[in-house]
This record gives C-alpha cells, sequence and structure tokens, in this order.
C-alpha cells in the first residue's frame, strides 16, 4: 500500500513552503469561481500545467492519474451541459474543474505529507486557546498513519483465513464470528498503545514538577 | 482529551481508510463505497464527539496527500470535486449518529441503531452531498437527487444495519461510550 502521492524532485515548486502553495491553491479556487469565463479558465489551466509539468518536472502520467479519477465524470457533465445549456459553459464548467483538480495534484505531489502536517500544527495554533495542543493533533495523525497499513494488514489476513476455509463466515453470524471480535481486538491494541504512549509521558496534563530524574542505583 | 481518546481516534480514521480498499461500485459520479459504513461505526462505536473528530482526522490524511479514498484519490482536489458535499458531511452524520447514540445508550439496540445510521448516516449525507453536487456541477436538484442520492439507498440502508448490528454488540462486549453517571465517577 503505497501511502503517499508524494513526487520527489528538485524544483523550486518543491522547495516552496507548504503553506504558501496551499495559499496560492486556495487563491485559485476563489478566482476560477469568482470569473468563470473561457479566456480565465483556460489561461489557469494553462498555468497550472505549466508550473506542475515544466516548473515541478512532474511526470505526465501522475498528473494524468489524478486527471482520471475524475475524467469520465468531466465527459458526462460536458455532455449534460452542451445539451441542456451550451457549449461555452459546458466547457467553463468542465475546464475549471480540471484545472482546480490538476492545481491540488500539483500542490499534493510536490509536498511531503510531514510538511502538510506541520502546516496543520501550525494552522491549528489558535485552538491552544479553547485547551487544543497542536502537538496532540500532530499525535493524533501519526498514530492513524501508524494504524493504517496495520489495519490492512490484518484486514488482509482474515480475507486470506476466510479463503483457505472457503469462505463461510458471512452474513450476520461473519459479524459475530469475525467483525466483531476483530473491532474489539483493536480497540484493545489502540487503548494499549495509548497505555504505552502516557507510560512514556505523553499524557494530556504533564505532572506539576516536570519529569521526575530516575532514580540513582 | 485523554491519549486513549486519541488513540481511538486515530483507529477510526484508520478503519475508514482501509474500508476504502474495498472495491467501490461506480454508477453515476458518485461512487458507492463502504467507507460509509466506517463512518456511521465511528459516531455509533465513539459517540458524538470523538466520532467527529475520527472522520474529520480521516478527511485532513486525505487533504494532505493520502490516497484514501475508495477509488485511491486524495489530496486536495477531491475538495473541490463534485463529490465534496459527501466528504463534508460525513463528520456531521459521525457526530449527528453518536450524539443520537449516548442519548439512548442504555436501551440500545439493532433498531434504534438502525434508526439513528439512518438519520445521520443517510439523510444527513444527502442533505449536505446533493445541493453541493448540484452546484459544482451545475445540476438542477432533481437531476442531482437522481444521480446522487437514488443509487445509494439500498447499500446505505444495508451498511446502516451493518453498523447498527455491529455497534449493538461491540457496546456488549467493550463498551468505549459511558454512561454519563460512570463517566464521572470514573473521572
Amino acid at each position: 500500500m503505497t501511502l503517499s502521492l508524494y513526487v520527489p524532485r528538485r524544483s523550486v515548486v518543491h522547495r516552496l513552503p507548504a503553506g504558501a502553495k496551499l495559499l496560492a491553491l486556495a487563491v485559485l479556487a476563489v478566482v476560477l469561481f469568482a470569473r468563470p469565463s473561457l479566456p480565465v479558465v483556460g489561461a489557469a489551466l494553462a498555468g497550472v500545467l505549466a508550473v506542475g509539468l515544466l516548473l515541478a518536472r512532474l511526470p505526465v502520467a501522475t498528473l494524468a492519474r489524478q486527471a482520471r479519477t475524475v475524467l469520465w465524470w468531466l465527459v458526462g457533465l460536458f455532455v449534460f451541459h452542451a445539451l441542456f445549456s451550451d457549449v461555452a459553459t459546458a466547457a467553463v464548467t468542465v475546464l475549471r474543474l480540471l484545472a482546480l483538480v490538476l492545481a491540488a495534484a500539483v500542490v499534493t505531489s510536490t509536498t511531503r505529507v510531514t510538511e502538510m502536517v506541520a502546516v496543520i500544527e501550525r494552522l491549528c495554533a489558535p485552538l491552544r486557546l479553547v485547551g487544543v495542543r497542536p502537538a496532540r493533533i500532530g499525535l493524533v495523525i501519526s498514530m492513524a498513519l501508524r494504524f493504517i497499513p496495520v489495519l490492512a494488514e490484518r484486514a488482509d489476513r482474515i480475507r486470506q483465513a476466510q479463503a483457505a476455509r472457503g469462505g463461510s463466515a458471512r452474513g450476520v453470524r461473519g459479524l459475530r464470528t469475525t467483525v466483531t471480535p476483530l473491532l474489539v481486538q483493536l480497540l484493545q491494541m489502540a487503548h494499549t498503545v495509548s497505555e504505552a504512549l502516557d507510560a512514556r509521558g505523553a499524557d494530556d496534563v504533564p505532572p506539576a514538577g516536570g519529569r521526575r530524574a530516575p532514580a540513582a542505583g | 482529551m485523554k491519549t486513549r481518546d486519541l488513540a481511538y481516534i486515530a483507529l477510526f480514521a484508520a478503519i475508514i481508510a482501509v474500508l476504502g480498499t474495498l472495491p467501490a461500485v461506480n454508477i453515476g459520479p458518485v461512487p458507492i463505497t463502504a467507507q460509509t459504513l466506517g463512518v456511521m461505526l465511528a459516531g455509533s462505536v465513539l459517540g458524538a464527539r470523538r466520532g467527529f473528530l475520527s472522520v474529520l482526522l480521516f478527511l485532513v490524511l486525505v487533504a494532505i496527500g493520502l490516497p484514501l479514498l475508495a477509488s485511491g484519490s486524495g489530496g486536495l482536489a477531491v475538495f473541490a470535486g463534485a463529490t465534496a458535499g459527501y466528504l463534508y458531511s460525513w463528520p456531521i452524520a459521525a457526530f449527528v449518529i453518536g450524539w443520537l447514540t449516548e442519548r439512548f445508550w442504555s436501551r440500545y439496540n439493532v433498531a434504534w441503531g438502525v434508526l439513528f445510521n439512518v438519520l445521520g448516516g443517510m439523510v444527513v449525507i444527502y442533505l449536505i452531498g446533493v445541493p453541493v453536487l448540484a452546484a459544482v456541477a451545475n445540476l438542477s436538484l432533481g437531476a442531482a437527487v437522481v444521480s446522487g442520492a437514488l443509487p445509494f439507498l439500498i447499500g446505505d440502508a444495508i451498511k446502516a444495519f451493518l453498523a447498527a448490528a455491529i455497534a449493538a454488540q461491540v457496546r456488549r462486549s467493550y463498551p468505549v461510550i459511558e454512561r454519563p453517571r460512570q463517566a464521572l465517577a470514573t473521572r
């Protein structure tokens, strides 16, 4: 399971701070929805492709893969609008979505997940005022990133075990014999992980007087 | 919030992610996926607050560029796409399901669970997802209902039942939502 859409390259786009890229993306979205005309949308699309392919030197396949997930939907949308409104509206609507999807793909492919997490922690800094610690947000994200491959592996093991027994555990009985025990196991695992983290000093309230030094033998 | 709560939140975000590896059925613009099952489970097992946060965390993971949605898509692109409304509705759905589940926790059973999952996991999701689909794709509301709500009714009803059945069993063997009085006593 590949867990990132990041494409490593040495480029100006890759070096830009993640926050700047996200801001640019937001500005682009606002502009495209405020001024939906063919020249604006066309220029935006050309600009996004230039930044992604020429500046960031992303492979065409990377952008194509991201575009493909929405491609047939864009085609359907184009046909719908060409039939019920006019071709110009159809073109603007479709190209606008395509430009935004590709721009987001460029940001995602040129920014490491860790950088994004750092941006999120920074964006969440004002939440300190309501008692949320940004470091806890970083912690919960890292935990989820760790759990995903663990879960994928367990689910796969169960699938194999069921296949080996001829796929017997189905229906409501399957829920009681497989899914629920698995979920309970996972909840217990999460509890154990949290205890381990707390034992290493991740608890909510730091102890008064700071961490105690280990007693000298 | 205790570290244990964070671990539960991370766990359900991961569960929703892994449910996305099950094959999705594509009919119309919005895919039918197993991920809404995870959204319903998050609400009915964790309750309102933690359920909401776990789905929110899942969306954050998608936004920072992990290809965790059922179609293998991810990144910021999906939050501008036609199905963005459904994604935004998920945390709210989990919250509504969790809130109702907590209110009726002492007599929670599969029947109540199905009702809550239908209210939070279907009504709320359609109420937010369909208008956004209509707006982003320039569709009429009627056309958006036909392509963005009707194809899901049966699948979502099955998921509402499954999630309720699982939640009722988990409630008996490993309840995560505490009764108000117990909660007071343990803190």
